[in-house]
């Protein structure tokens, strides 16, 4: 069996040196390759055409027999035909696997609004969020966080401060007194607590201790818990929390207190917010303030809230912690932070803070109302 | 204090254009809080004087009603003829000759009520006589407001009404803090606002005094610690039925204050105008001298409201011959109350003391209008002219003769002067003030002012009825108040460098965030516990957690103690987020808990004069709990969600230790775990945390009877770690990383099943030394292969060199060691 396009024998099947014969190959392996439909068509033409046993190929082999004058002419025609084709190939081949890709991408494609919450997203709490964003922005001022126990001696949470024996606040209306060890809790009591211990109603004993247990200058944010006893409601709980600040150094005034109160109100709700004071009436302060906010995005307009309390430290309560009233001066303020939250969040229920339920926790994490919670 | 503008006027020349909002405002930013404005609704169209001309009773009806005529004047008759208008009534109690007040058809009262002409009762009713409560002038709707009886002075029939019986003048309600008792008066704010507008105010307490001779009342003051002067006036032969003037009964009603007598209704509008709180004695009723003295224990009084009180002991108390008549400066006593007899009256203005009066109206539940100016302390210096005043309205009105004797023992205490530095206001406000403004302002406030300007210095004497203004930052704040808050600039203190959080706070945020991260969500609950909550989480008698802190006042009876576990407060939040359709949940929460210390001292009493000293301190840190802070979480449900992926996945045991793990290793340690039977959990399937051998908490699966008692879902886990007990962490050495590629190399080993697969991977960690890289347990197999009581447990163990590729032949040397390390500890094989 001897055909031209055989190549069983090993014998080449066309003239290395008959332009014609090369052109005829060239011509049937260039449409062979465009033919090619796929990968696979494309690899077998390939090949038959430009593989070792195809014509091209053994054409190129039998040039080394050819006599001296034949070799140059031949090498030309067959190497130019070899080259346009492997070429030709190359592209048929790049084109070819683009193809591919873009099918397999195509095919690949998903449902990219299928959700990936394997598990559900976690949460702090708003009021933990709220102080440890008021405790940055202190500590950015240079100032440091204190903190204290939950449970103190009544004179931290009210002698020291300045609070006469009689003072109201002490009273079990108001305070929550640790009884006497195996006692029954009794229903109704007098003012006298044997135990001298108390919830604390304000974080200012920690600033007490401050005030104790360092040397001034002191600028100290003090955060935290703290109790009344008033029945909750939409606008009471018994456990609330307070962020207060105590500053003490050589040369403090109301002028300090109302920038730090300027600059605080600023980094929690913007530029546009400062703070005005009126006069008021604390026992640990004097002069003593109430503090408004302007609040840019107070529900209905901006305006006036009200935000907490201030002044400069009694000149008792500076005594009390060792501290000399002609020498050191200092102010202090605090705010309660669910009252924050309420007015900046616009939240009119209080018990939604205290209730724990997640979906106003995450609610308040994220944009409320996505499809996939 | 609720006060009308209209009465301040007469005592400070506020200028005619203020409205109630300019007042307000005003009184804020002198330091009163404005509770509200009640603007006082106006009355539109024709509100008239009337004269009741004839009344005829019908009685046809099941209630009294009246059919009047009402003479209302020129031109306001019917068709504006001059005369009188016919007008059912239901009230009764007026009579022929009274002037009333008439509300014409077309006039619309407060709450948009438009009077009409209309048939009723059998007439046509053509107006209406009005009740104070119906044009909102005050709340009584016992009966129509009468102006008065026959003639009035200046009052005629069709006179606007609006003016007499203050309708549309505004309220303003001001809270007045307890260091200020003394703008608990007309007296006290009309001052203030005199100061802060600048105009002129007229003290209505400064009219000279009567000049009396001797005494009107016998009274003996056997305690002046509770009472430092007791003024008395007596009134004779006055009128009992005598009606308040309208001026009087539209400023009590302004105050919310009852219209009841004469008597009664001028001791408290003299308390309101001066602040000083009189009281009333039927003269015929007191026997004796009047006593002040201090109750004894077990002794009682009947007071005005009628009810019969216990006293205590220690109450300051008015007594008589008879024994004890009042409870000084709260409430007086039903047996010599004045009554509709009463024509002989003796007037009490006494200076109590503000410590016990609080005292008293508190532990008897008596906020009354006098204890609330009491316990704010009043103007000695008041007491005679506010009972001269009182009686002298009681004669005015109601005929009769004062006394020629007046009593007044006791006495005044002199306010000590304060010296202060010329330079104090501008230390501790931060602007300056001129050595003439402090002069001013303290002399507004009532100071005698004496300035030293040789020594830099002023001496103020306060007035008498500011006893709060004892110390230089006292005089200060008068000063920047009066200057205006608003002129103190804003300076921001440059605060000397800090050194950020501490590392405890910086771990703390790092392991709320981590958990949050995780997927668990934020809770706070409230720290009390009852008894209930530990016996649902089977916390055994012994249990430490049953030392527990007892409120005295609870708010719950049911949680009156303090939590010692987190778990309890969390678990009520598991079943209310439960309760509201929630199926899976992951909480956690930090806060502290509360331990009572064995042995703990008695809380000491320190003064508040001087720094108590380090030993007093100690103490006082001695006797209170150990306030830990804790973490504990819980979760219940499926922790990995079902969804299109495939299948969700409930929380085991081991989520619970993987979270205490993350916590620890958040806080730089590597925990170890130790099986744990400590309630809440269950007992096989719990593991107690350690860092070295520290204990810092228990996570695992709940006990299966807790669950089911609290109605959770199956199988719900928790942890509860002592943040505060993990330690602090050492400063890590950095790891060393190997580049060359790790040889891996897994093992099967056949153990008996009690050993803990921990144990057995460190066993191998440490037979394989330096090159074991890494053991990790990735199977644990029991069943036919294995054989009883025993498991197969699969490691894939990395070994790896730092300074070269190891051959095959070295890393089956380490991974033999490992083997033999582990055969060695606990006979494990290794399975074919």
């Amino acid at each position: 069996m001897s055909t031209p396009s055989s190549t069983d024998s090993g014998e080449p099947s066309l003239d290395p040196t008959d332009a014609a014969q090369v052109d005829a190959a060239l011509a049937a392996a260039v449409e062979a390759i465009a033919a090619a439909a796929d990968l696979d068509q494309l690899k077998s033409a390939r090949a038959q055409h430009l593989g070792d046993r195809s014509p091209l190929a053994l054409a190129n082999r039998a040039i080394g027999a050819l006599p001296k004058q034949d070799k140059a002419v031949a090498g030309k025609l067959i190497g130019a035909a070899r080259g346009r084709l492997s070429k030709l190939a190359e592209t048929r081949l790049a084109e070819l696997e683009a193809d591919r890709d873009a099918r397999v991408l195509a095919e690949e494609t998903v449902d990219v609004s299928l959700p990936g919450d394997r598990r559900s997203r976690g949460a702090r709490q708003a009021i933990a969020r709220m102080i440890d964003q008021v405790s940055d922005i202190f500590v950015g001022m240079g100032w440091e966080i204190a903190e204290g126990p939950e449970l103190d001696a009544e004179w931290f949470n009210f002698d020291a401060l300045n609070f006469p024996p009689d003072h109201p606040a002490r009273l079990l209306q108001d305070t929550f007194y640790v009884a006497p060890s195996d006692t029954v809790p009794p229903a109704t009591g007098g003012l006298d607590s044997e135990t001298r211990m108390v919830l604390r109603t304000h974080t200012s004993p920690v600033q007490i201790r401050t005030m104790l247990d360092r040397e001034p200058p002191i600028y100290v944010l003090c955060p935290g818990r703290t109790f009344r006893t008033d029945e909750l409601d939409a606008t009471h709980t018994p456990v609330f929390h307070q962020f207060e600040g105590l500053a003490i150094d050589r040369h403090l005034s109301m002028a300090h207190l109302k920038g730090t109160l300027d600059h605080f109100a600023k980094a929690v709700f913007g530029p546009a917010s400062t703070t005005r004071l009126r006069p008021h009436f604390f026992p640990f302060t004097e002069p003593s303030a109430e503090m408004d906010v302007w609040f840019p995005d107070k529900k209905g307009g901006a305006g006036w809230v009200e935000w907490g309390g201030c002044g400069m430290v009694d000149p008792n309560v500076l005594r009390s912690c060792g501290l000399d009233p002609a020498e050191w001066s200092g102010f202090a303020f605090g705010m309660g932070v669910e009252r924050t939250l309420q007015f900046a969040h616009s939240i009119s229920d209080m018990r939604d803070l205290v209730d724990g339920d997640v979906r106003f926790t995450t609610g308040f994490a994220e944009p409320v109302g996505q499809v996939w919670v | 204090m609720r006060i009308g503008v209209s009465w301040l006027r007469e005592y400070v020349s506020l200028p005619a254009e203020l409205s109630a909002d300019d007042i307000a405002a005003k009184f804020i930013s002198i330091g009163f809080e404005v509770e509200d404005i009640h603007l006082g609704e106006p009355v539109v169209g024709d509100l008239v004087v009337g004269r009741v001309a004839t009344i005829e009773e019908l009685t046809e009806f099941k209630k009294p009603i009246r059919f009047c005529t009402v003479d209302v004047g020129p031109g306001n008759g019917p068709d504006g003829s001059d005369g009188v208008r016919e007008i059912i009534c239901g009230a009764t109690n007026f009579v022929v000759g009274d002037l009333v007040v008439v509300a014409l058809p077309g006039t619309v009262l407060p709450g948009g009520f438009t009077i009409a002409s209309r048939q009723t009762y059998g007439h046509l009713s053509d107006g209406m006589i009005c009740a104070e409560d119906e044009i909102g002038v005050g709340t009584d709707h016992a009966g129509i407001l009468v102006l008065g009886h026959g003639e009035v002075d200046g009052v005629e029939p069709g006179a606007d009404a609006r003016s007499l019986v203050g309708v549309g003048d505004p309220v303003i309600e001001v809270n007045v803090e307890t260091d200020r008792g003394y703008a608990m008066s007309m007296r006290g704010l009309a001052r203030e606002l005199g100061t802060a507008f600048g105009v002129e105010f007229v003290d209505p307490a400064q009219a000279p005094l009567r000049t009396a001779a001797g005494d009107a009342q016998p009274v003996r003051l056997d305690d002046p610690s509770g009472c430092s002067r007791f003024v008395a006036v007596r009134i004779t032969g006055t009128d009992p039925l005598a009606a308040s003037p309208l001026v009087i009964r539209k400023r009590l009603a302004a105050a919310k204050i009852r219209s009841i007598s004469l008597v009664v209704d001028v001791t408290n509008y003299v308390m309101l105008e001066l602040g000083q709180p009189l009281h009333a004695y039927d003269a015929a009723k007191l026997q004796g001298a009047i006593g002040v003295r201090r109750a004894a224990a077990g002794e009682r009084v009947r007071t005005l409201d009628g009810v019969d009180r216990p006293l205590n002991g220690g109450e300051v108390v008015i007594t008589d011959d008879s024994g004890i008549i009042g409870l000084a400066g709260v409430m007086g006593g039903e047996s010599t109350e004045i009554s509709a007899g009463t024509s002989e009256v003796v007037i009490e203005a006494a200076t109590f003391t503000a410590a016990d009066i609080s005292r008293t109206s508190r532990r008897h539940r008596l906020p009354s209008e006098a204890a609330k100016r009491f316990e704010r302390s009043v103007d000695p210096a008041v007491a005679p002219a506010a009972a001269e005043r009182a009686a002298a309205l009681i004669t005015r009105y109601g005929g009769g003769t004062v006394d020629a004797g007046r009593t007044d023992v006791g006495d005044v205490q002199e306010a000590a002067p304060v010296r202060m530095s010329l330079s104090e206001p501008e230390r501790l406000v931060g602007r300056p003030f001129s050595a003439d403004t402090v002069q001013r302002r303290l002399e507004q406030v009532g100071c005698t002012v004496e300035l030293e300007v040789a020594r830099g210095s002023v001496v103020a004497t306060p007035p008498s009825w500011r006893p709060d203004l004892l110390r230089p930052a006292d005089l200060v704040e008068e000063v920047a108040r009066l200057e205006g808050f608003d002129t103190i600039p804003s300076v921001l203190p440059g605060a000397p460098a800090g050194s950020g959080f501490t590392p405890r706070q910086r771990r703390a945020r790092a392991v709320a965030d981590l958990l949050a991260d995780r997927g668990l969500v934020e809770s706070q609950s409230f720290p009390f516990i009852g008894t209930a909550d530990l016996d649902a989480l089977n916390i055994s008698a012994g249990d430490t957690r049953r030392r527990l802190v007892t409120l005295a006042n609870p708010l719950d009876a049911g949680r009156p103690y303090l939590r010692t576990s987190l778990l309890p407060g969390l678990l009520d939040v598991v079943r209310r987020n439960l309760a509201r359709g929630a199926k899976s949940l992951a909480l956690f929460e930090i806060g502290q808990v509360f331990l009572p210390r064995h042995g703990a001292p008695s809380m000491p009493d320190l003064a508040v004069d001087r720094r108590p000293t380090p030993p007093e301190l100690a103490v006082a840190e001695a006797a209170l709990p150990d306030q830990p802070r804790r973490l504990g979480a819980v979760l219940v449900g499926d922790w990995d969600r079902v969804g299109w992926w495939g299948a969700g996945r409930a929380a085991d045991f081991s989520d619970a230790i993987e979270i205490a793990r993350g916590v620890a290793a958040a806080c730089g340690h590597a925990v170890r775990v130790v099986a744990s039977d400590l309630a809440p959990f269950h007992p096989g399937r719990a593991g107690e945390l350690r860092v070295g051998d520290w204990p810092i908490g228990v996570a695992g699966e709940l006990h299966p009877a807790v669950v089911e008692r609290l109605g959770l879902p199956r199988r719900a886990v928790a942890l509860e770690l002592t943040l505060d007990a993990i330690p602090d962490a050492p400063a890590p050495t950095a790891p060393a990383v190997s580049p060359f590629p790790p040889a891996l190399v897994d093992v099967a080993l056949v153990v008996p099943e009690r050993v803990a697969a921990a144990d057995l991977a460190q066993a191998l960690k440490a037979g394989g030394g330096e090159l074991l890289e890494s053991v990790r347990l990735f199977d644990v197999y029991t069943g036919g292969q294995v054989a009883a009581g025993h498991r197969s447990l699969a490691f894939a163990l990395s070994v790896r060199a730092i300074d070269h590729t190891l051959t095959a032949a070295e890393a089956n040397a380490v991974r033999d060691a490992a083997i033999r390390a582990a055969a060695d500890a606990f006979g494990a094989t290794v399975r074919e």
